[in-house]
């Protein structure tokens, strides 16, 4: 049976960022029921008991992230939306951003009912100029309907959303970082505990969520949470998902699956096949720049939080970047060494020193001037990277280091022995802009 | 000191700043305000900005030169930042950049004679799917191939 869309369901349809055209297919029925029916503590029973988990990247069940704020009101409550999306190989919010702002507006609304608060801030990485205009027509539109301002829809409920740009660090898309730059700093992750549930932006309860996150909230509001629950792998893999598919394959794109496609089908299926007849595929990062990658060998694997556990790497941001037969795993690793070495926030030595060092030593591989010893130090530096730094920056790039020695490591050891890239992939230097840092 | 904004800028500014719980988070919607009326920030901006909103002026060039958005110095009347990260290079993005060297006569990170052009690059632009993509000033151009390239910059006076 063909896959009926939910998240993407009004994307094709000409004038889809209008309210008329998400009224027209449903658009605040949700919200209608649940401000007129439900309590914010039974809505937010109805998130965990829909299983929804986070699509920003960890998969942390959602309303049990938002039990964690304290009991009591003395202090407003804040919702801060991450639209910061700058994982590579992830493009999906943009496209709901872009294409469907209504069913996100109206999640964040349900969210903040649900959290009781009265204040949203829409973070959205300042390189989406199309997306934080379309983005700020949908806000003016549902303030002019009454789904945000005063006594909404007359339920005496009260919501103001704020738009806010960041301005190009993809380190802003940490929840904490993405904190400190709403409060007009530089974003430098901060030191947890304090969680932001309890201490977050002004030094407020603050509860950080994903674009997709919240246009899932809308679906659980619209039908449910027995009918929610029951799309994907129940128990805990359960709804809609978008999967950002791009690389070597024929048509790249964000497909929509229920939580758990196979991965071979969402390539050969849904993203056409692999580009080139006579390249097959070699490796799969499955969710993200930051994921460990899968060797075309493990690549039977469903892409759900729990599978992609068990196979060994994450479902992250369900970037999947297909990678085929020409690749160079030196030069692929290298160029991402570069991206984060420029991305660091340099706050902690083992990141900031680490990053450095990963792209001295792929570009000394990749030139031929790589000694036998180099492939082990990639190895050795990630693993005092992992685990010693701030924020989960630090395994975001130990990981691929990592998992790309480790699988490939053949192909690591004769950039060694060859004195250089038997593929001569140039295309995968890494620039004289990286590796500068902040 | 003279102010170095227009006076809309500066109203704009006020009215970023009573919009927050904290008048601080103003300063990032300023600096964008202040880089879309002027092209860059300039240290004479930044000491404007800082007084405007109450804090110091180093702390402000902190901010600024942490996000790579934020110029200090102009750039071309088009800037050009073409995408290096892996899914653009998987795509071709290197050789884009090259034929984009060659066509304008500059380095990446430089700026035409003309002041016409300027060509950076930076890192995922989070459009992956039209790879290789480049961003001239506000606009993204994707599928970027040497014919594609030749025509845009044609386009571009
Ligand atoms: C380096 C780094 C970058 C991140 N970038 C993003 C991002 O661009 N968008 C996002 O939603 N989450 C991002 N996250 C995850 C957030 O910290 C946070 O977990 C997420 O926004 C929570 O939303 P969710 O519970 O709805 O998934 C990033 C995390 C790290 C460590
Ligand atoms: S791990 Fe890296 S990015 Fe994260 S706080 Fe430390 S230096 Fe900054
Ligand atoms: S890698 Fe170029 S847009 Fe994502």
């Amino acid at each position: 049976m063909a896959y009926e869309p939910l998240l993407l369901r009004n994307i094709a349809k000409p004038g889809s960022e209008t309210i008329d055209i998400s009224l027209a297919s449903g658009g605040y029925q949700g919200l209608r029921r649940v401000l007129k029916e439900l309590t914010p503590e039974k809505f937010l029973e109805e998130v965990k008991a829909a299983g929804l988990r986070g699509r920003g990247g960890a998969g942390f069940p959602t309303g049990m992230k938002w039990s964690f704020l304290p009991k009591t009101r003395d202090k407003p409550r804040y919702l801060c939306v991450n639209a910061d999306e700058s994982e590579p190989g992830t493009f999906k919010d943009r496209l709901l951003i872009e294409r469907d702002p209504h069913l996100v507006l109206e999640g964040i609304i349900l969210s903040c009912f649900a959290i009781e608060s009265r204040r949203a801030f829409f973070y959205i990485r300042g390189e989406f100029h199309k997306g934080a205009r379309i983005f700020a027509r949908a806000v003016e539109e549902a303030y002019a309907r009454g789904f945000l301002g005063k006594n909404i829809l007359g339920s005496g409920y009260d919501l103001e959303v704020t738009i806010y740009r960041g301005a190009g660090a993809y380190i802003c898309g940490e929840e904490t970082a993405l904190l400190e730059s709403l409060e007009g700093k530089r974003g430098l992750p901060r030191i947890k505990p304090p969680f932001p549930a309890i201490v977050g932006l002004y030094g407020c309860p603050t509860i950080i969520n994903n674009v997709e996150t919240l246009a899932n909230v809308t679906l659980i509001a619209e039908r449910g949470a027995a009918w929610y629950a029951g799309i994907g792998r129940p128990p805990k893999n359960t709804g809609p998902k978008l999967y950002c598919v791009s690389g070597h394959v024929k048509r790249p794109g964000v497909y929509e699956a229920a939580l758990g496609i196979p991965l071979m089908e969402l390539i050969n299926e849904r993203a056409g096949g692999m580009l080139h007849a006579d390249r097959p595929l070699k490796a799969v990062i499955p969710g993200g720049s930051s994921m460990r990658i899968l060797p075309a060998a493990k690549c039977d694997v469903l892409m759900d939080f729990d599978s992609l556990v068990a196979a060994g790497s994450m479902l992250g941001s369900a970037g999947v970047v297909v990678m085929d037969q020409s690749t160079c795993m030196v030069g692929a690793l290298l160029n991402l060494a570069g991206f984060y070495a420029h991305e660091s926030c340099g706050q902690c030595t083992p990141c900031r020193e680490g990053t450095g060092w990963f792209v001295k030593i792929l570009t000394r591989l990749e030139r031929g001037e790589g000694r036998a010893e180099d492939v082990d130090l990639l190895i050795d530096v990630a693993s005092r990277v992992e685990g010693n730094t701030i924020c989960p920056f630090g395994e975001a790039i130990a990981w691929p280091i990592d998992s790309y020695v480790k699988t490939f490591r053949a192909e690591f050891e004769a950039h060694v022995t060859r004195r250089g890239c038997p593929k001569g992939a140039a295309a995968f230097e890494v620039n004289a802009m990286s590796g500068t840092g902040h | 000191m003279t102010m170095p904004v227009r006076p809309e800028t500066d109203r704009k500014i006020d009215d970023l700043k009573a919009s927050f719980p904290y008048p601080g988070s103003a300063l990032l919607p300023a600096l964008h305000a202040i880089q879309e009326e002027k092209g860059f920030i300039s240290t004479e901006s930044m000491e404007y900005v800082a007084g405007k909103i109450g804090v110091a002026p180093a702390f402000v060039a902190g901010v600024v030169s942490f996000y790579t958005m934020f110029q200090q110095k102009p750039v071309g009347r088009h800037h050009i930042q073409i995408c290096r990260t892996l899914p653009c290079a998987l795509r071709g993005a290197a050789a884009i950049r090259d034929h984009l060297v060659r066509r304008l006569g500059i380095r990446v990170g430089e700026t035409t004679p003309d002041g016409r052009f300027s060509l950076v690059e930076v890192e995922c632009l989070g459009t992956c799917d039209t790879a290789p993509i480049c961003q001239i000033n506000d606009e993204e151009h994707g599928h970027l191939d040497a014919a594609r390239v030749d025509a845009l910059l044609e386009s571009l006076r």
